[in-house]
């Protein structure tokens, strides 16, 4: 039984799904319970992995092709926590929604226990699998609405994920077929004694893996599903895919690139691709969401400039530098910022957004007369996003920078700087709509308990790692240590 | 000029809970009037004035132990965290310069306070503004106590936030909400310098601890090219918030915010922020030249190129405005010159004086309802506690014997003919402008005959006052609002006693005592400089005098004489009309927006079905798809792989 103790928080979440399509087929009564038992394999899956962390032991699996380290264990809490806020918000929502509602919860937690594996897999197949796993359902979700416009996200994101899974598995194809191995630490074995003449292709399989992990980050140029799936898909999936489905590309992806790809030729090459990508998604996202006019779309554009803050932690390893991972860290820790800061934002969204019936940023006008705390809360998550004190995304960007400074990447954090100017104006701009904007009369209006509680947790969790973040910091700093150089 | 050696300076005997009292209790009257006393707006305002006071007393009390102790420092500075390489640290400062700042802050703050008792009434958001004011008074002490960058940038943002909603405090009207808006861009520009200088001293130094980085300073311990980059990100923050050249825009557009907002930003806080800040670092700019060289010139720029502009306003308030504008550029001349001392201390007496001033230009306001200069006239007679207040205000601002401005004045003026005589020539220059325009001011508002003034608005918009105003037949304003102008004029009379040169240096012992190096070099008075400062001052209120009083020139038959030159200064050099136009509605909504906004919508859409449709989210999209709208996304991902391996290896082909 030890080797299926390594996965229980991913079969807590499998078993809560199975129960919740019994229950649905078999007592319809029961029905309304459905949102709770998602919770209930949340949570369960969080002290499952609290129990691993209690017993300080950290085993692999199938011959190293899964692990349980502080790494998976980071990642798991971040997953778990995500998919707990997303329910607790969606239960209004969903019930309005009239579509099954077993289905949405079930999808959901698959999705969740898909990226749980991905945290934790250290062999290409592996990866792949997870992937898939985590992928399917979402496409799924993407077109769970009724409205064709769900329909079309859904299948759009199908199609595009298609393509970008088969570049994936081209680069590791190509990677399978230089090192005779699918295991990462093998791989890197392998590759260390490659030459530099190996480089050319070595760079392609490398960035066709990069490709197939950046079209879960959304960073440019494999981003352009992004506007498309975040208008046309639910809010609420929207709010999970932007965050856990994001998360999880730079959880996957920083374990491939820093442990198969550690040969010092290779080091740089990465780093550089990654630099210019970051570069690029910070200015796109930016720009594009300057002009938007409808607040789903704007989000999905200000989430490709996250994921290019993001990268610059990822691009922050220097080969010759001692501090191989302080970048990862600053990853990890704006992973845990943009998680709460994101979800806070998005849960307002969706509250507001349900009762006025309109995603156009016009109608959030005199949101602050209509629903004073909801507008509160939306303004200090959209001032976390900018990155001002005393919020979570403050430090995400602080140490963020920080490590890109370190990295010799000063000009990197200078088009960083300047683009946190450029997402000022229209994160505060909506803020400025909901303050300074007239509500004409319009009726107040008031979020669902669930999503309140949900609102409250996420601002809780900005407000509380902007004023102390060195617990999870901490946390972050431990879990790449498994990246360090010897 | 003889050099002080200062009795060994002694930590000052403050206990720790006092400073941080003093930032704590303005939060607390903030943080209870956003959750409820809003709704009963005479206790917030009461509030708020009491909380102030009490800072205003603790702030005495600390200021008394500083110069007890001889302008001695205390530092009280707690680990807030530590990950790794970043370790930052919370903690408060006392010494003669915060100490000096503290008490102004409060002080002016506390009589704007009750002034705007009486500007404020009726107003709507009553509550609101005393919510603004304390939290914008607190961000303020907080910047002023803060030991070190890290703390001293958030309370820095904290300033800028607070002005921002003070500023746009009536939203509803475009000019204040746009005005608001100008005010808070410009200087997040700024900020961005401050922000690098931070990153910069960081890296380099490891320390963001205000001490500590002037020992790195003068120990030479970083390279010339380091400190030189660090004092010109620095002065980038200060020439926003304190509204120098060529970031100085906003600060005229900020008269939509009340008036008594604009006293306090034009006194005591903003504005006062950026000098404050460059003299906090000081030692800096003692050791890079470049950094005090461009420090000095765009200070003397500032100061030159604001007075010329005072000169054409029409609008009372916009008057004093640019007069602000060019006294920073004073105080910044002063430090560029290593006037420290006299910088630091202009800032003081200003304070007063510009306070003063706009309370001043309010209570005329609450008379008759305009700031126009053109509608005003004869005030003298139906305001004289106005009159003889705002009139003590223009000659401690113009440089008069004995009032306060003369004294810090003059000290500026002597460092500068020390150090670069092109240099005093501009300040001279300068101080012959302010002269001229201050009593032009004076002239137009208060002599000849009263000119009607502007009838009331039926919809109770302009400036939202509650109670009647009767603009036929002016009157005094109530004795909250005169009150403080008394008080103001008195400390504009007496506050030169505290350094006058030659005769007392206690100011600049006090405060010198917060840099390293302990030693001062106590002023000595110069006549020659003292006159020539005096004659200026004179020559201006002459030509004043003649220009719009006796007439003996019609000011139109002036404008007409110089007319280009008039031009342009209306038009404030074109310097809105620059940023405005060509950098931000041609350059970057033209040009960059607008580029992007093409691409998405030729490139990526019209690559699907060639015209390029606008609307987003019609019905037909779903025709779209199988049309492979989705091909084209597909395509850009293989695409993007191609194109970076491709340029990658071109890069870099080893």
């Amino acid at each position: 039984m030890k080797s299926l103790d390594i996965v229980g928080p991913q079969l807590a979440l499998l078993v809560a799904a199975g129960l919740i399509l019994v229950i649905d087929a078999l007592w319809p009564k029961g029905r309304r319970w459905i949102p709770f038992v998602a919770l209930g394999g949340t949570v369960l899956a969080a002290m499952y992995t609290t129990s691993w962390v209690a017993r300080d032991e950290y085993p692999e699996w199938f011959a190293g092709t899964y692990v349980l380290d502080r790494y998976a264990v980071f990642f798991q809490y971040v997953f778990a926590g995500i998919a707990a806020l997303v329910i607790l918000a969606s239960i209004d929502w969903v019930r309005s929604a009239r579509r099954s509602e077993s289905e949405y919860y079930a999808l959901l937690l698959v999705v969740t226990s898909g990226l749980m594996f991905l945290a934790g897999a250290r062999d290409l197949i592996t990866i792949f699998v997870a992937l898939e796993l985590s992928s399917i359902p979402q496409y799924v979700l993407a077109g769970w609405g009724k409205d064709e416009r769900s329909s079309e996200a859904g299948l759009k994101y199908l199609l595009t994920g298609a393509i970008a899974s088969a570049v994936l598995l081209y680069g590791m194809v190509l990677l399978f077929g230089y090192t005779g191995t699918t295991h990462l630490s093998g791989i890197a074995d392998v590759l260390r004694g490659l030459g530099g003449d190996q480089r050319p292709l070595l760079v392609a399989a490398m960035l066709m893996v990069a490709a197939g992990f950046g079209f879960k980050m959304a960073v440019v140029p494999f981003q352009m599903w992004v506007p498309d799936v975040y208008q046309g898909a639910p809010t609420p999936v929207v709010a999970f895919l932007s965050v856990a489905s994001k998360a999880a590309g730079f959880a996957v992806a920083m374990r491939v690139f820093f442990e198969a790809f550690r040969a010092d030729f290779l080091v740089d090459d990465w780093s550089l691709i990654f630099a210019g990508l970051a570069a690029a998604s910070m200015t796109l996202g930016n720009v594009m969401a300057l002009v938007q006019s409808d607040i789903k779309r704007m989000m999905g554009y200000s989430s490709i400039a996250q994921a290019g803050n993001f990268l610059v932690g990822v691009a922050a390893v220097s080969a010759a530098g001692g501090e191989f991972t302080l970048g990862a860290s600053a990853v990890l820790l704006f992973v845990a910022a943009y998680a709460f800061t994101n979800l806070g934002a998005f849960i307002a969204v969706i509250a507001i957004s349900q009762r006025i019936g309109s995603d156009r940023i016009a109608d959030y006008a005199g949101m602050w007369r209509r629903a004073p705390a909801l507008a509160l809360a939306l303004a200090f998550c959209l001032v976390s996003l900018t990155g001002i004190p005393p919020t979570a995304g403050f430090w995400a960007k602080l140490y963020v920078f920080n490590a890109a400074v370190r990295a010799d990447l000063v000009w990197l954090v200078a088009i960083g700087v300047l683009n946190t100017a450029v997402s000022a104006f229209y994160y505060l701009g909506i803020v400025r709509q909901m303050f300074l904007g007239d509500a004409e009369g319009k009726p107040g209006l008031r979020p669902a308990p669930g999503a309140a509680v949900a609102l409250a947790v996420a601002v809780a969790g900005v407000l509380v790692l902007g004023i102390l973040p060195t617990p999870v910091l901490s946390a972050a700093r431990d879990a790449v240590e498994i990246f360090a150089r010897q | 000029m003889g050099v002080f050696l200062a009795a060994e300076p002694s930590v000052p005997a403050t206990p720790e809970w006092l400073l941080w009292a003093v930032l704590v209790v303005p939060v607390v009257s903030f943080a209870a009037i956003a959750l409820g006393v809003r709704k009963a707006p005479r206790l917030a305002g009461h509030l708020t004035q009491g909380a102030v006071l009490a800072s205003f007393a603790l702030s005495v009390v600390a200021l008394l132990d500083v110069v007890a102790a001889d302008g001695g420092v205390a530092i009280f500075r707690h680990e807030w965290f530590t990950a790794g390489p970043l370790s930052v640290e919370l903690g408060v400062r006392l010494d003669g310069l915060s100490a000096v700042m503290l008490v102004v802050v409060t002080s002016v703050s506390f009589l704007v306070q009750v002034y705007s008792q009486g500007y404020m009434a009726g107003d709507p958001g009553y509550g609101r503004y005393y919510a603004y004011m304390s939290l914008f008074t607190a961000a303020m002490l907080g910047l002023v106590l803060a030991d070190n960058l890290f703390m001293l940038f958030i309370f820095w943002e904290l300033v800028g936030l607070a002005s921002y909603l003070l500023i746009g405090f009536w939203f509803h009207r475009p000019s204040a909400a746009a005005a608001a808006k100008k005010a808070f861009i410009t200087t997040r520009i700024g900020d961005l310098g401050l922000l690098a200088a931070m990153l910069l001293i960081w890296t380099r130094g490891g320390t963001f601890a205000i001490d500590e980085i002037h020992e790195l300073a003068l120990t030479g311990a970083l390279s010339g090219t380091t400190i030189t980059l660090f004092g010109l990100g620095i002065f980038a923050g200060a020439a926003g918030k304190s509204a120098q050249f060529p970031l100085h825009v906003w600060l005229p557009d900020a008269m939509e915010g009340p008036t008594p907002v604009s006293a306090l930003i034009h006194a005591a806080t903003m504005v006062a922020a950026g000098v404050y800040l460059v003299a906090r670092f000081f030692p800096v700019f003692e050791v890079s030249t470049d950094a005090r060289d461009v420090v000095a010139w765009l200070g003397a720029v500032t100061a030159i190129m604001a007075a010329t502009i005072a000169l054409v306003q029409t609008d009372l308030k916009r008057v004093l405005a640019y007069s602000t504008i060019s006294q920073l550029g004073y105080m910044m001349l002063a430090l560029g010159v290593l006037g420290y001392v006299a910088a630091v201390f202009h800032l003081f007496t200003h304070a007063f004086f510009k306070a003063l001033l706009f309370l001043g230009s309010g209570s005329v306001n609450h008379a008759t309802n305009t700031f126009d200069m053109r509608k005003m006239g004869g005030l003298r007679k139906a305001m004289p506690v106005t009159f003889w207040t705002f009139l003590v205000g223009s000659l401690a601002l113009a440089g008069v014997f004995p009032f306060a401005g003369f004294w810090s004045k003059d000290e500026i003026l002597r460092d500068a003919w020390h150090e670069n005589r092109t240099l005093w020539a501009i300040g001279l220059g300068a101080a012959f402008l302010t002269a001229f325009y201050m009593f032009r001011a004076i002239f137009l508002t208060f002599f000849g005959e009263y000119r009607g003034g502007e009838p009331p608005a039926h919809g109770h918009d302009d400036d939202a006052h509650g109670h009647l105003i009767d603009p036929a037949h002016p009157h005094e304003s109530p004795l909250v609002m005169t009150a403080p102008l008394v008080v103001l004029a008195v400390m504009s009379v007496v506050a030169g006693v505290f350094n006058m040169s030659g005769v007392t240096d206690g100011f600049g012992r006090i405060v010198s005592g917060a840099l390293p190096e302990a030693e001062h070099h106590a002023a000595s008075f110069e006549w020659g400089i003292a006159l020539s400062s005096l004659g200026v001052a004179a020559a201006g209120i002459l030509v004043a005098w003649a220009v719009y009083h006796r007439r003996v020139i019609a000011s139109s038959t002036l404008r007409s004489a110089f007319l280009p030159i008039a031009l342009v200064l209306e038009q404030k050099y074109f310097m809105d009309h620059l940023y405005e136009g060509l950098l931000v509605r041609r350059l970057f909504y033209g040009g960059v927006c607008r580029g992007f906004e093409l691409f998405d919508r030729y490139v990526v859409d019209g690559a699907v079905n060639g015209t390029g449709s606008a609307v987003r989210w019609a019905g037909d999209r779903l025709r779209m798809i199988q049309t492979g709208e989705a091909q084209a996304y597909g395509a850009a991902i293989v695409g993007g792989v191609v194109v970076i391996v491709v340029s990658v290896l071109l890069a870099n082909p080893s």
